[in-house]
């Protein structure tokens, strides 16, 4: 609320950032690239401690009209997408430190594409403007592709090809229902639009436009297949960022356009998320059940997660759409760290197999902690940031479906049958193999990365009013807009019945009349 | 007929200029390069100057043949421009075959040119028409000792002559039809009912005009001779000539077809379509560089014709805004081409040679790659925004199918756009060798100054070009 442009330099230190990179030397490229995402690490901190929580909706507005002609140079966040910009900033650091040594060939150019990246993420999380919107989501798709094509692995080529062309395809879908979104409401900026009333029949087919492009991001079954390939191949830190907010991209596209933007069309078609999110939480967790390869599993598990999320948000109610929230973060952090988890004994032994590995907790007690701790968060124990968003979107899935609820939370099972078993695999049993054997434990670069994803993950888990308290109104905002289209559930809450008042207890007769009257 | 004249400074500014650009060649020899590209480009500026003057105004000359409007300065200033550069690198590119001739049947070709972008008669239309076409049948067989420019100035001339033909048959039918050749008059007559007569002329002087913007299925020609021409050519034909041709056939449909929307849509929707998928499917598996972007310029105008099949001013808008745009990416892709040469110095066109171009020649590469994003049209780069325009147009005008239709065929041709920046990025370095300082200053700075324009620098501008081309376009409505 200063008159400090926040936003802007948050976009300004990367950008800046990613072209000093291009023309450095590769240990100066390192430098910078830390520099300017701690420089933004600092700004996103200093944003959430000034950002008003219940004070206006929109915050840090920045406004030029015009400057782009036809649509406008218009930021702006609210409390979800504040959340998801200190969530960016927060990973980003990690993942240059990830890559500090990993990366050899072509750091300049690496720590741009990375810098670049960040850019983008705040962009698609800060813009107020439908066309800037769009521009900063499909811009991710050009560094993301270097990334995975130039450092990644074996198969990197098809993998990014891959990438690219799913999201394309899916994302000039929405670029069509944009162009017919301005044209009926004559303006480009998302304010305006979140209240505007789309007629019913056109909602729907804007809604399925959203939905290929959305989906595809997010990723739901059936068009998660790019997934599994993308983090297989792409470099560490390239896994986290994906895993960690790309991912995000598409469930905020949910709730900031879907959901707000057409309510009539999400009421009406809630049964098709439903029915893809409850497939994709069954089949990607028997799938990451059988996988040999851990990039892979937690790839799958990635996919299974997200389906939580989406069957949370279109329960449409306060706390599926929170506790989806809740899980967008904490799994950005978990999952981030899982792959990162992967990462390092990959840089050790060079493979991904999870047959290689096992034993890992008698000569790496620091790294099997650290593993066992994002395990858990990702099976959801109490305590753990998974828990939190896991039980509030199935609070709130039950009230919309039981039956979905009772598919989701098998779901929960499956993942801690996974998650487990691969812990157990590779971090229990014996310490047979001699190369497994030679493998030094945690480095301090190490201890660096995983020590903050832990303390978030347990702050998250323990104290998770920090993380809600900013979204809540802007929840309450998005549950009041879907309010009048929204079915009743399946579930019928009744109140229970108090115990008849004793006979001349006068003060509880007069409680109980006050009860029920609560209870209308 | 005095003030007539006074009103086509441009024109006699080229042929004045063309005329001693010749004469120069002729009596200082075809050695004194400096001297008759130094005339030519001065002539150019010139005529570009004048266009400037005549910017805003809005009349005809010569009992309504010609128009000096916005609509048209737009076109010229673009082709002006194209055809500047064009002069601008081909010496490097000839050596010691440089010949006088060069920039003078430039020249020539810019004001056939200039005069298909401005014709409001069906006789200008085909002099100016002609006059372009036979200066470039004798640019792609420039080099006459090559075999592949001779084939391609050959194949050019047999199926321009076609297209001709078939123009002429169109012609004569309208003329037929209506009795006159003026565009006003016959958008009098085809308003009233439409006859066989008339629907077989539109559809002839259509596809006598897509031959010329090389739109599906008259684009055969296009891959072979942008291959077989010599390279400064192939960057003439892949801008300028566009230009005037993209031009024309607005002012046709809309002027003098304008009230028989229904006759000329289903066209133009078909070109548009057909354009955009062979465009794409066509490029894929293209070794050639000079080959892919000729398939790239036939998918580009498929999405320049989906702007127009909207009929309205607002995609006109976007035709103009989608040419200058699409002018300067291909300009500065075929000066990246220009600059690949192998370490004899001889022209590499082959795309798998490019392989690992990105660690030889870092700053060639990150320019290709910008241009060729641009041209998939990927924001943020500025490609995007004129793709956005046209569709735009389309969806407001109810074509949503064709608009879907379209940007769904636009993701096959990001398929071969980033298989290229795949080859320069992610494989291995090939035995080409790519030594540095093939490029003149003046190349590296417009190569440069193209690609920032083109990375995000060129929505500060988006203000200025709807500006312009609203101002263009409104000349038609």
């Amino acid at each position: 609320m200063s008159g400090l442009p926040i936003l802007s330099l948050m976009l300004a230190v990367p950008a800046v950032g990613a072209i000093a990179c291009a023309f450095a030397g590769d240990r100066n490229a390192r430098l910078i690239a830390l520099g300017a995402t701690l420089v933004n690490l600092a700004l996103g901190i200093l944003m959430w401690a000034q950002f008003d929580v219940g004070g206006a909706q929109w915050q840090f507005q920045e406004l030029h009209e015009g400057l782009f002609g036809r649509f406008n140079y218009a930021l702006g966040i609210d409390g979800i997408a504040l959340m998801l910009i200190v969530l960016s900033v927060f990973l980003m650091p990690l993942c240059i430190l990830a890559s500090w040594e990993a990366i050899t060939k072509r750091v300049g150019l690496y720590m741009a594409m990375f810098l670049i990246m960040e850019v983008v993420m705040i962009g698609v999380f800060a813009a107020q403007d439908l066309l800037l919107f769009y521009v900063f989501f499909e811009a991710g798709l050009i560094p993301m592709y270097f990334i995975i094509g130039i450092w990644g692995g074996a198969n990197r080529i098809y993998a990014a090809f891959k990438f690219f062309l799913y999201t394309l395809l899916g994302s000039v879908l929405m670029l069509i229902a944009m162009i017919a979104m301005i044209r009926e409401a004559g303006t480009t900026d998302i304010p305006t639009l979140l209240v505007y009333n789309f007629p019913p029949e056109m909602q729907t087919w804007l809604w399925l436009a959203f939905f290929a492009s959305l989906a595809v991001k997010m990723p739901m079954w059936p068009v998660h297949t790019w997934l599994p390939d993308a983090h297989v191949q792409a470099p560490t830190a390239g896994s986290m960022i994906l895993a960690g907010v790309l991912l995000k991209m598409g469930s905020y596209g949910f709730i900031r356009f879907m959901m707000p933007m057409f309510p009539d069309a999400s009421a009406q078609l809630m049964w098709l998320v439903f029915a893809l999110s409850m497939v994709a939480v069954v089949y990607t967790s028997l799938v990451a059940l059988v996988q040999s390869d851990m990039k892979k599993l937690i790839a799958y598990s990635s996919v299974a997660h997200m389906a939580i999320v989406t069957a949370g948000l279109y329960a449409l109610n306060q706390q599926g759409i929170e506790g989806a929230l809740i899980i967008m973060l904490s799994h950005g952090v978990v999952s981030a760290a899982l792959f990162f988890c992967v990462g390092v004994i990959y840089d050790r032994l060079h493979t991904r197999e999870i047959d290689r590995y096992g034993g890992l907790a008698v000569n790496m007690p620091a790294y099997a902690l650290f593993f066992m701790l994002f395990t858990m968060a990702s099976i959801g124990l109490p305590g753990t940031s998974g828990f939190v968003g896991e039980f509030l979107s199935l609070a709130g899935i039950y009230e919309a479906s039981s039956t979905v609820a009772f598919v989701c939370t098998t779901g929960i099972i499956l993942g801690a049958a996974y998650m487990l078993y691969l812990y157990r695999r590779v971090v229990f049993g014996e310490l047979t193999k001699d190369d497994v054997k030679a493998m030094p434990d945690l480095n301090p670069r190490e201890w660096a990365i995983l020590a903050p994803l832990a303390a978030v993950a347990l702050w998250m888990g323990v104290y998770p009013e920090s993380f809600l308290a900013p979204m809540r109104g802007d929840v309450t905002t998005v549950v009041a807009r879907l309010a009048p289209a929204k079915p009743a559930g399946d579930a019928h809450l009744a109140a229970g019945k108090p115990k008849a008042a004793k006979a001349g207890d006068h003060g509880a007769a007069q409680g109980e009349a006050h009860h029920a009257g609560g209870v209308q | 007929m005095t003030a007539d004249l006074a009103l086509i400074w441009p024109e006699l500014i080229l042929t004045i200029g063309g005329l001693i650009t010749l004469m120069l060649g002729t009596f200082a020899g075809d050695r004194q390069v400096g001297l008759y590209q130094l005339a030519a480009m001065v002539t150019l500026a010139a005529a570009a100057a004048a266009v400037v003057t005549f910017f805003g105004t809005d009349t005809t000359v010569f009992s309504g043949t010609l128009s000096v409007d916005s609509f048209g300065g737009f076109a010229k200033l673009l082709i002006y421009a194209a055809s500047f550069m064009c002069i601008l690198v081909a010496p490097r590119f000839f050596k010691d075959s440089m010949r006088a001739e060069y920039p003078t049947l430039i020249l020539f070709a810019a004001l056939g040119m200039g005069i298909m972008a401005s014709s409001r008669d069906l006789m200008t239309l085909y002099i100016g028409l002609e006059l372009n076409s036979l200066a470039a049948y004798v640019l792609a067989s420039f080099m006459r000792t090559d075999d592949r420019s001779s084939e391609a100035g050959l194949k050019y001339f047999v199926l321009g002559a076609l297209a001709s033909g078939m123009l002429l048959y169109g012609i004569s039918l309208l003329y037929g039809f209506t009795g006159t050749t003026d565009f006003a008059g016959i958008a009098k007559v085809i308003g009233g009912e439409m006859n066989i007569g008339l629907l077989f002329g539109v559809v002839f002087v259509i596809a006598g005009l897509a031959f010329k913007v090389s739109a599906v299925p008259f684009h055969m020609w296009t891959p072979d001779v942008y291959e077989g021409a010599p390279t400064p050519v192939t960057t003439f034909f892949a801008t300028a000539p566009k230009v005037a041709a993209m031009a024309l056939l607005t002012r046709v449909v809309i002027d003098a077809m304008g009230p028989a929307v229904g006759a000329w849509q289903q066209i133009i929707i078909f070109l548009a379509l057909a354009s955009i998928i062979l465009g794409a499917v066509g490029a894929i598996g293209q070794k050639n560089i000079k080959r892919l972007l000729a398939y790239s310029s036939i998918n580009n105008v498929g999405f320049m014709l989906v702007g127009l099949a909207a009929g309205t001013q607002q995609g006109v808008e976007g035709v103009l805004t989608y040419l200058l745009v699409y002018m300067v990416t291909t300009l500065g892709a075929f000066l990246v081409v220009l600059q690949l040469r192998d370490d004899q110095g001889n022209q590499v066109e082959s795309i798998p040679a490019l392989a690992g171009l990105s660690q030889r020649r870092p700053g060639i590469a990150a320019a290709l790659a910008v241009f060729l994003f641009s041209l998939a049209g990927i924001p943020p780069l500025f490609g995007f925004w004129p793709k956005y325009l046209v569709f735009e147009a389309a969806v407001n005008a109810n074509l949503v199918p064709l608009a879907v239709a379209g940007i769904v065929a636009s993701v096959i041709g990001a398929y071969y756009y980033i298989a290229i920046i795949k080859t320069m990025y992610f494989d291995d370095k090939s035995d080409t060798e790519f030594p540095k300082g093939t490029g003149t200053v003046v190349e590296d700075a417009v190569i440069t100054a193209s690609a920032l324009w083109l990375s995000v620098i060129g929505y500060l501008f988006i203000g200025v070009l709807g500006v312009l081309s609203a101002s263009a376009a409104s000349v038609l409505f």
